[in-house]
């Protein structure tokens, strides 16, 4: 009988609530920040991170032991983790701000998931941390990096492809770099950020909606996690870019060369 | 009755395709009142060779649809952070 692995895997996916990719995006009338009474729904990256934690475990069968979802966000977020939950997440962590608090900067959201991980140790800890790369509200892209920091754990950023060995607690992660792409053997525990190309999301079905929601959500405050969310940035302005001023048409070449050396941009 | 087993099907075919019907991008393609439409008139096909034809082309519908939705997220992801590597500032490609 083969001897049972020493350890098996728990997954950690953060998730966040932001507006709809669909919306259109208005500043608010007082010009402190985005319009958000519109349609909101899981960052796209982090169902691309919920999609991969569920085939990690289609590829590894009973290895992993776990794949819960945590979001820290209002009362609202909740259906963000129903999602998680109906794409294959066993179960979630709702770590619950009032609905009038501001939204929790990289640093406070980081340092949320690393009481959650701490408070997982009874449960066997978390082993892999996957999240989105950056998320598509406030495009920081700085939680999985400073999360990893403050574990002092080993992190793959950009990933497009991640094959874990539990065995061996290793995972190789292909990411995605400004030259091409750079392979990284990483020894877990270990953060992943999920870059566009690493899968396509699966569509939650009914049947997996209906039965997400037999699946347990704990409920947490930042206080239970003792951790301060309050902001270290003042948001002063927020307003549109400018609007583009209207170009012309010239009726040939010679009017275009005048017009360049009228802008000054063409030495007369 | 071997009917209710089909009976089932369809009517789950019909919520999954409503409930999808409600994220359709463009407001004014009336997806669900058509979707209604299509259902209403096969409601009296008997012959179940007929009823499985028209369950498929359900099936097809919903699936087409999925399509269209992971696509048109996935150019618009792609659009928004695809080609983030290059910034107005970089030397053109040799």
């Amino acid at each position: 009988m083969r001897p049972s692995p020493a350890r098996l895997l728990n997954i950690l996916v953060p998730v966040k609530r932001c507006v709809d990719y669909a919306m259109k995006i208005r500043v608010n009338p007082q010009q402190t920040g985005v319009d958000t009474n519109v349609k909101h729904s899981m960052n796209p990256f982090d169902e691309i991170a919920v999609e991969e934690a569920v085939r990690i475990r289609e590829r590894l069968g009973d290895k992993v032991k776990s794949i819960k979802a945590v979001t820290i966000g209002p009362s609202k977020s909740a259906e963000t983790l129903r999602t998680a939950l109906a794409i294959g997440a066993d179960a979630a962590i709702h770590v619950e701000i009032p609905d009038s608090a501001p939204s929790p900067e990289p640093l406070g959201v980081a340092k949320a998931i690393r009481a959650v991980i701490e408070r997982q140790k009874e449960q066997g800890g978390v082993d892999l941390v996957i999240m989105g790369k950056q998320a598509i509200d406030d495009d920081a892209g700085q939680t999985g990096q400073i999360l990893a920091g403050l574990m002092d754990w080993s992190q793959a950023t950009f990933a497009s492809k991640i094959v874990v060995d539990a065995e061996k607690k290793e995972a190789n992660v292909t990411r995605e770099i400004d030259g091409g792409l750079e392979e990284l053997k990483c020894r877990l525990p270990l953060v992943v950020t999920t870059d566009l190309r690493l899968n396509e999301p699966r569509y939650a079905t009914l049947p997996s909606i209906m039965k997400a929601k037999k699946k347990p959500i704990e409920k947490l405050t930042p206080a239970d996690l003792g951790v301060d969310l309050t902001p270290r940035i003042e948001t002063i302005k927020v307003t549109e870019p400018p609007k583009r001023v209207g170009g012309t048409k010239v009726a040939n070449v010679d009017e275009l060369v005048a017009k360049l050396k009228e802008a000054g941009v063409v030495p007369t | 009755m071997a009917q209710n087993p089909m009976r089932h099907r369809v009517l789950a075919l019909y919520k999954e395709l409503h409930r999808l019907g409600r994220d359709y991008p463009d407001p004014s393609y009336d997806f669900n009142g058509r979707m209604r439409k299509m259902f209403e008139k096969n409601r009296n096909l008997t012959d179940p060779e007929q009823i499985e034809k028209a369950y498929n082309l359900g099936q097809y519908i919903k699936n087409e649809t999925l399509a269209l939705y992971s696509l048109r997220k996935y150019r618009h992801l792609k659009r928004m952070y695809g080609d983030s590597s290059r910034s107005s500032t970089d030397d053109p490609p040799s």
